[in-house]
């Protein structure tokens, strides 16, 4: 009975009576037993990102009023398993005067920089790697090192499109990593800790999207931009650059890019269930209720976090297959002269509220909070309107102008 | 855990993290063709000839953007603490920290009103 | 030896070995790369000192922030990305000997101090070091004017990039 409640740690108890049983050291058993658990934390990774594919190309082809893979397997649920076959068999083809070395660690390092996510990522609140006190910083860290691959790929390639699209690729990471990290610190003034545990187990009264919803679409702005994906994947267009910084790859160097990417869109719809939507918990209070005790079971708990991660990873989907492209130009601007601002101002109202309201009881906080957010959008909706109103004056003018000329 | 097990734990994680991303490369260098020749390897640049060097034609702009994040960067980490000391301390606290972010905020605009974020 | 000891000399040498890369290798963006191989280096040995947000922030500033940098202004200020030839002067062997005797200096200096035989003192338990260092740096009677200090820096390196940018793109 004590498994139901507890899994990792009984079955790591029972191990590890077992290894110090055949008279192994106990630190040595700890490792081994960390090996264990890590290994099964990645092929659940591996496993899900296999998963992910069928799910994509299911989901992009409703959007795109069509059936999607239904031959290969029931429902086509065998065609990811052919996609990976199929990529690894085919011919790798290594441009002339790419720079061997660092060509081969790129897709390497664009794997690994997704696969180390989950070590912080809890499933529930017995099932996780660890509990590190920075962890948000711990996500910032990775996405740098995705930044990092992308470079390297484009670099070693030894080709102009590729490189172009690296820089275009990484100029966009780059900018859009600030407001994700302003509006990181939001749930961190909320919920007083850097931890992912901490935050989620904070969210137990009330999430934190509906504290703070304007934070909740930045960090989803900011996090599609950071993934690459639509619609601010111009540096990988298949129709303009030609698949910008991975044109030189094929078979299974290119299948970790792209599985990667499908992986670390997951794993950020797990990070916003977390950070704003109470992740494997919140449930407003109502697991304290004794008829709902079964709520805190860790495997309830991980069935909740996977249907929200799922739900958070349908919506980036969604915003993918809806939107047409924006213009690097227009990407950036967008960034650094709303969107940034806007973080800025949000972490100052959250900040500033959360001396001035702490004295309320759960509602009146929630309640301001979510309303000074209210207020935040509607100004900014008029700023934008205001402005949006004098360039149509201005190109009204310039209009008027030239055909009186 | 305490601090030194969890790192333990991390520096396994990225140990196996990068062994599993090679370990299908490994299995493709064995399993898949290898027939290279020099028209399969020449770069590719929309299916004609390349032109030229590959480097690419230096513009400022990537270099002021890298800039600005880095000191955004940077303001934004000094943040984290700041944030974590906000509930024992009282309101002044905070004030401070605005002081911080508006200073940089100024040099946002300057940068702005120079036209250093447009992307010619 | 100690495990911690070993991985100790392990960073230790992955940290000297990739700064010696950085110095001689003939390819400027591999020196890019190397510099992020110590930089890496770094993190672990904050890691091992229990510094979870030293050694976070390590990655996300300088390897995700600094390097990137680097990279971006050694990509786009050199025509040519290959060979740069060999990185070493013939008359290699004075500036050998000159470092050598500097190392040589510093080490007995550092050996002389009182302190370099202490251990590192163990974190009391329930001691929150990041929340301690986040109160450090807003009290009034600790660090609040570093910080604030630090933001007016950060303000200069941020105008005087775009001053340089700017007069780069007049003159075109």
């Amino acid at each position: 009975m004590a498994f139901l409640y507890d899994p990792v740690n009984f079955i790591a108890g029972w191990a590890h009576g077992i290894l110090t049983g055949w008279g192994l050291v106990d630190s040595l058993a700890t490792v081994i037993i960390y090996l264990i658990g890590i290994t099964v934390l990645i092929v659940f990774a591996m496993v899900l990102d296999v998963m992910l594919v069928w799910v994509e190309r299911k989901v992009v082809a409703r959007f795109q009023d069509r059936l999607g893979p239904n031959r290969i397997g029931p429902f086509g649920l065998i065609q990811p398993f052919a996609d990976i076959i199929k990529m690894v068999i085919k011919e790798d083809i290594t441009p002339a005067g790419a720079d061997r070395i660092v060509y081969n660690i790129a897709p390497v390092l664009a794997a690994s920089s997704v696969i180390i996510l989950w070590a912080i990522l809890p499933i529930a609140s017995s099932i996780y790697g660890v509990d590190l006190n920075v962890g948000i910083l711990y996500l910032v860290a990775a996405g740098s090192l995705g930044t990092l691959a992308i470079i390297m790929a484009g670099w070693s390639s030894n080709n102009k499109y590729a490189l172009l699209g690296a820089f275009r690729m990484v100029a966009n990471m780059i900018s859009y990593e600030i407001p994700m990290v302003i509006i990181l610190l939001v749930p961190t003034i909320l919920a007083d800790t850097m931890s992912i545990k901490g935050i989620t187990q904070a969210q137990s009264g009330v999430w934190f999207a509906i504290l703070s919803p304007l934070a909740f679409l930045i960090f989803l702005i900011s996090a599609i931009a950071e993934l690459g994906r639509s619609p601010f994947d111009l540096n990988e267009a298949e129709s303009e650059i030609v698949s910008g910084f991975n044109i030189e790859y094929s078979g299974m160097k290119f299948g970790w890019f792209y599985a990667g990417e499908l992986l670390h869109a997951f794993t950020f719809g797990g990070f916003i269930a977390i950070l704003f939507f109470g992740g494997y918990g919140g449930f407003f209070g109502l697991e304290r209720i004794g008829f709902f005790s079964w709520l805190n079971n860790p495997f309830v708990q991980a069935v909740v976090f996977i249907t929200k991660a799922m739900f958070g990873y349908w919506v980036i989907m969604w915003i993918k297959y809806s939107m047409p492209r924006i213009r690097i130009d227009h990407m950036l601007a967008f960034n650094w002269k709303f969107l940034t601002p806007l973080a800025l101002v949000v972490l100052v109202n959250t900040a500033i509220l959360s001396k001035v309201l702490v004295n309320l009881p759960i509602w009146g906080y929630a309640l301001g909070m979510f309303f000074s957010n209210i207020l935040i959008g509607l100004i900014t909706i008029e700023i934008l309107r205001a402005y949006g109103r004098k360039q149509r004056i201005a190109e009204g003018n310039l209009v008027r102008q030239v055909a009186h000329n | 855990m305490n601090s030194e097990s969890e790192w333990i734990y991390i520096g396994l994680f990225l140990v196996i993290g990068i062994i599993v991303p090679i370990v299908p490369l490994v299995f493709a260098r064995i399993v898949a063709p290898r027939k290279p020749n020099p028209i399969k390897q020449s770069t590719y640049e929309c299916g004609i000839e390349t032109v030229g060097d590959s480097w690419v034609q230096f513009k400022a702009q990537y270099y002021v953007f890298a800039l600005v994040f880095l000191a955004f960067d940077v303001e934004a980490v000094f943040l984290f603490p700041w944030a974590l000391s906000l509930k024992q301390l009282p309101l002044f606290v905070v004030l401070e920290g605005v002081l911080f972010i508006s200073i940089l905020v100024s040099g946002l605009i300057f940068a702005w009103r120079k036209g250093m974020m447009e992307w010619v | 030896m100690s495990v911690e000891q070993i991985i100790f000399v392990l960073t230790s040498l992955l940290i000297l070995g990739s700064a010696f890369m950085v110095v001689t290798t003939r390819k400027l963006v591999q020196a890019a790369l190397w510099l992020v191989s110590a930089l890496f280096g770094v993190t672990i040995l904050y890691a091992m000192l229990q510094a979870n947000f030293l050694a976070v922030v390590q990655v996300v500033v300088y390897i995700g922030a600094i390097a990137v940098l680097f990279i971006f202004a050694v990509m786009l200020t050199r025509k040519e990305l290959r060979d740069q030839g060999s990185q070493t002067r013939s008359n290699w062997w004075i500036a050998a000997s000159l470092g050598v005797l500097v190392l040589a200096g510093l080490v007995s200096l550092i050996i002389g101090q009182p302190a370099f035989n202490r251990t590192a003192e163990v974190i009391p338990a329930g001691v929150d070091t990041l929340r301690n260092l986040g109160t450090a740096l807003v009290s009034p009677d600790a660090y609040v004017l570093p910080f604030e200090v630090a933001s007016v820096l950060l303000l200069a390196a941020l105008v005087g990039a775009v001053f340089i940018a700017s007069r780069k793109g007049e003159e075109k």
